[in-house]
C-alpha cells in the first residue's frame, strides 16, 4: 500500500481524532454476507485485483473515498466462516489479519461484514475477530431484508455487548455506507467485548453468539418466502432441470443474436479506421504492418468483445442472483459420478470464462488429489478465448436456420454442442484420473444456498469492466506481439528489397513444413500457421488468419468468413472446431498449472494429453463428416 | 435464537440420520459421526448438536438435499447426511 510507511504509531499519537487510516483496513466476513457488494460500494472504480505473492488467492484492494477527500486503502479478504484456517483462502485471511504476511501490512482496522438476517450463526465469526484486538466496525448487512421479513435488533445494545461500534447497512441499496465511511474517518477505538467464548469450541462460540443476540433483542426474520417459492420451481424434480436447460440455451442463443449488432458496429469501426490509415499513410512497410498486422490481426479479435462480455453478463447475473448455487446443486450428481466433489464445480464453472482464475480457485479444495484432478480438467471447459474461434467458424460454415422456432437456431445448437464436447472430455478425463493416479476418499460436499437477490448494476458493471480490461490487455499485448512477429516472419526473407509472396516467407515455409502433419485433419499451411500462433492464446488464430489472408493474393479481397470458406472444407472446419475444443493452446494456463502444481511434470503431461486428444479427435471428425 | 420454523405442521420423526428425513421433516441433531475436522466445518455452517434441522428440497433424484438449519439452507450429499445422527424432537435446547 502506498503511504503506509510514512505513518507510524507516531502520527497516531499526534492527532488521534482526525487521522484517517493510512494502513489498510481489512474487509472480513463469511461467504454470502454481501461483502463484495459492500466492497464495490465503498471503492467503486478505485479498485484493483492482484495476487497475494507466493499464493494464488486473489487480493482485491481498493480505496474508500472519505468526505474530506482522503482515501483509505481497503483489502477485501476471502470469505471465511471462522479463523481456524484449513484451506489456503482462510490461511491468507488469517495471516493478513494477524500481521503474519510480510508482503501485507497488518490492517489498521477491520470491517466485519455479517448477514443481519442470519445473525445467530454469523455472529460466531465476531468472537475470533474481536479477540484480535484490532479496531473493528461490525457491519450488519442486508438490513433491508431483515426489516422486510419482520426481524429486528437493538444495534446500540449489540454494540455494548461486543464493545465495538455496530452499523446496519444495505450494501445493495447503498444504505448506511456513510456510517462506514464515518468510522473510517474517525478515531477507531480498540474493541472492548464484555466476554468472549473459547474460540476453538464451535458450540461454545454459537452459544455465545446466541446469548449476545438475545441480549441485543435480536429477532430472527421470517424465512425468506420468495426464496422458498422460487426454489419450489428451480429445485422442482421436473421443472428444475428444465429451467436449468432453458437458462443455458437462452445464454447461448443470445450470444449469437444479441451480440451481432454490437459486433457489426465494432467491425465497421475497424473497417473505417483501417481504410483511413491505409489511404492516409504513404505506401510503406510500416503501413503494411499497421493495416495487416494491427488492424487485420488485433482488430479481428477485438470485434468479439461483445460476445465475451455478454457471456460474463449472464454468468454475473446468475451468480449474484443466487441461481448458480442451485445450478451447482442440480449438477452435483454428475460431478459425484466422475469422482469429483461439489467444490470442484465452482472452479470448473469459472473455467467457462477462463482456466487461469479457475485453476487459482481450486485452492479452496482441501483434498490435494481432488484439487489436482480439477486443475487437470479445467482447461477442457470452453473458455471465453475459444468463443471467438467457435463463433467465427460456425458463422462461416453453418447457415442459421431455426431449430425451435425463433428461440433456438442451428448456430446456437452447434455452439452448445462444442461446450458439451469440452465438458464430456473433462468428465471422462476426471473419471480416468480419479480411478487411477488420483484416487482418493470422497470428501463431504457442503454448499450454502443463499437467498435469491436482485443483482446490482454496480457489481455486474464492475465485473464487465474488469473483463473488458483483461480481454483488451490480451489483445494489446500477447496477440499484438504474436501478430507483429508473424507479420515480420511473413515478410522475410526480403527478395530484392521486397517482401516475398507469403508462401515463400519464413512463416509460409514453417506452415508448409508442418502441412504433412495436419493435412490428414483437412488443414492447409495457412491454418497450420494459425495453429502455431494460437499456442500463445487461442483467439490469436483469428488475428493470424486475418493477417495472412490480408497478405495472401488469393484471398486478400475477401472478408474473414469468406476467406475461411475458401481455405477449409466443411469437414476441415469441424475438425478445426474439435481441435480447439481439446487442445491446450494457452501459455498463461500452462504457466499457472506449473506454479500451482510446483513443477513441470503436470503441465507437460496435460499439454501432451490434450494435444494428442485434439489431434485424434480432429482426425476422426475430418473423416466422419 | 432458535431457528424459526415457518411450518407448524412439521413431523417430528425418530429416524437415525439426516438422510432418513423426508422433505418437511424436522429433527434435532444429536451428534456428527465424522472426523473432527469435517465435523467442525459442518458445525460452523450451523449443524450443531441440539439444533433443529428441517429437510428441504433436493436435486433431482433426491441427492444432494438442502437442509434448513440455524437460519441457513445448506446442501449436503447423502453420504454426508448419513453421518449426521438425529433424535426425536422432545425439548429443543435453546441457544
Amino acid at each position: 500500500m502506498s503511504g503506509c510507511k510514512e505513518c507510524s504509531v507516531g502520527c497516531a499519537v499526534e492527532s488521534p481524532r482526525v487521522r484517517a487510516a493510512t494502513r489498510p483496513v481489512a474487509l472480513v466476513g463469511p461467504p454470502n454476507s454481501g461483502k463484495t457488494t459492500l466492497f464495490n460500494r465503498l471503492t467503486g472504480l478505485r479498485q484493483k485485483v492482484a495476487n497475494f505473492p507466493g499464493v494464488t488467492v486473489e487480493q482485491h484492494t481498493g480505496f474508500a473515498l472519505l468526505s474530506d477527500g482522503r482515501e483509505v486503502p481497503i483489502i477485501d479478504l476471502p470469505g471465511v466462516y471462522s479463523l481456524s484456517p484449513r484451506s489456503e483462502d482462510e490461511q491468507v485471511a488469517y495471516d493478513v489479519l494477524t500481521g503474519n504476511r510480510s508482503d501485507t501490512v497488518k490492517p489498521e482496522a477491520v470491517l466485519l461484514v455479517l448477514d443481519a438476517t442470519n445473525l445467530g450463526r454469523h455472529l460466531m465469526l465476531a468472537a475470533p475477530i474481536l479477540a484480535l484486538g484490532v479496531p473493528t466496525l461490525v457491519i450488519l448487512n442486508m438490513a433491508d431484508d431483515l426489516r422486510n421479513r419482520g426481524g429486528k435488533l437493538d444495534a446500540a445494545a449489540l454494540s455494548a455487548e461486543l464493545g465495538a461500534p455496530v452499523v446496519l447497512t444495505s450494501a445493495r441499496k447503498g444504505e448506511g455506507i456513510d456510517r462506514v465511511l464515518e468510522f473510517l474517518a474517525g478515531a477507531m477505538p480498540q474493541p472492548q467485548p464484555k466476554l468472549l467464548p473459547v474460540l476453538q469450541d464451535v458450540p461454545k462460540c454459537r452459544e455465545w453468539a446466541g446469548g449476545v443476540g438475545s441480549r441485543a433483542r435480536y429477532h430472527a426474520p421470517a424465512p425468506p418466502h420468495w426464496t422458498r417459492r422460487l426454489d419450489s420451481v428451480f429445485l422442482h424434480p421436473v421443472a428444475g432441470p428444465l429451467v436449468f436447460l432453458a437458462v443455458v440455451i437462452a445464454v447461448f442463443q443470445s450470444i449469437f443474436t444479441a451480440a451481432i449488432p454490437m459486433m457489426d458496429g465494432l467491425h465497421w469501426l475497424f473497417d473505417v479506421s483501417g481504410n483511413w490509415v491505409a489511404t492516409t499513410l504513404p505506401p510503406s512497410l510500416f503501413r503494411s504492418l499497421l493495416v495487416e498486422g494491427v488492424w487485420g490481426g488485433v482488430g479481428s479479435v477485438i470485434v468479439f468483445l461483445p460476445q465475451v462480455l455478454l457471456l460474463f453478463l449472464f454468468v454475473g447475473i446468475l451468480e449474484d442472483s443466487g441461481y448458480l448455487a442451485r445450478a451447482a446443486l442440480i449438477a452435483d450428481r454428475t460431478m459425484a459420478k466422475v469422482g469429483l466433489q461439489g467444490k470442484s464445480f465452482i472452479p470448473l464453472l469459472s473455467a467457462y470464462a477462463c482456466a487461469v482464475p479457475a485453476i487459482m480457485a481450486t485452492r479452496t479444495i482441501e483434498n490435494r488429489r481432488d484439487r489436482m484432478a480439477t486443475i487437470l480438467i479445467a482447461p477442457f471447459m470452453t473458455c471465453s478465448a475459444r468463443l471467438p474461434v467457435y463463433t467465427l467458424i460456425i458463422a462461416a460454415f453453418l447457415p442459421e436456420k431455426p431449430v425451435l422456432g425463433h428461440f433456438l437456431g442451428t448456430r446456437a445448437v452447434a455452439l452448445l454442442g462444442l461446450y458439451v464436447l469440452g465438458f464430456v472430455a473433462a468428465v471422462a478425463t476426471a473419471r480416468v484420473l480419479k480411478s487411477s493416479i488420483l484416487k482418493s476418499a470422497r470428501t463431504p460436499f457442503l454448499m450454502e444456498m443463499p437467498s435469491y437477490r436482485w443483482p446490482t448494476f454496480q457489481s455486474i458493471g464492475l465485473r464487465l469492466l474488469d473483463r473488458s480490461k483483461v480481454f483488451l490487455r490480451r489483445a494489446g499485448t500477447v496477440i499484438l506481439l504474436v501478430t507483429v512477429l508473424l507479420w515480420v516472419m511473413a515478410h522475410l526473407p526480403l527478395v530484392n528489397g521486397q517482401a516475398p509472396p507469403i508462401e515463400n516467407s519464413i512463416a509460409g515455409t514453417v506452415g508448409h513444413a508442418i502441412e504433412p502433419v495436419i493435412k490428414p485433419l483437412g488443414f492447409n499451411w495457412k491454418v497450420g500457421i494459425g495453429l502455431i500462433t494460437s499456442l500463445a492464446a487461442r483467439e490469436t488464430i483469428i488475428g493470424t488468419l486475418g493477417a495472412i489472408y490480408g497478405m495472401d493474393a488469393d484471398s486478400h479481397s475477401l472478408d474473414l468468413e469468406k476467406a475461411l470458406q475458401h481455405d477449409l472444407t466443411p469437414a476441415g472446419a469441424v475438425a478445426l472446431l474439435v481441435f480447439f475444443a481439446f487442445a491446450m493452446q494457452c501459455i498463461s494456463t500452462i504457466a499457472v498449472v506449473r506454479r500451482e502444481t510446483g513443477g513441470w511434470k503436470w503441465p507437460i503431461l496435460q499439454f501432451t494429453y490434450m494435444g494428442a486428444l485434439a489431434y485424434a479427435g480432429a482426425l476422426i471428425a475430418a473423416h466422419i463428416v | 435464537m432458535l431457528q424459526v420454523s415457518g411450518n407448524k405442521a412439521v413431523h417430528e420423526v425418530s429416524s437415525d440420520t439426516l438422510m432418513d428425513l423426508r422433505r418437511g421433516d424436522a429433527a434435532i441433531l444429536d451428534h456428527i459421526d465424522l472426523p473432527s475436522d469435517e465435523a467442525r466445518r459442518l458445525m460452523e455452517l450451523g449443524f450443531l448438536p441440539g439444533m433443529r434441522v428441517t429437510a428441504g428440497r433436493s436435486a433431482p433424484g433426491g441427492d444432494p438435499r438442502v437442509f434448513q438449519v440455524d437460519g441457513s439452507e445448506i446442501a449436503l450429499r447423502r453420504e454426508t447426511a448419513a453421518h449426521l445422527k438425529v433424535r426425536r424432537d422432545h425439548s429443543p435446547r435453546s441457544l
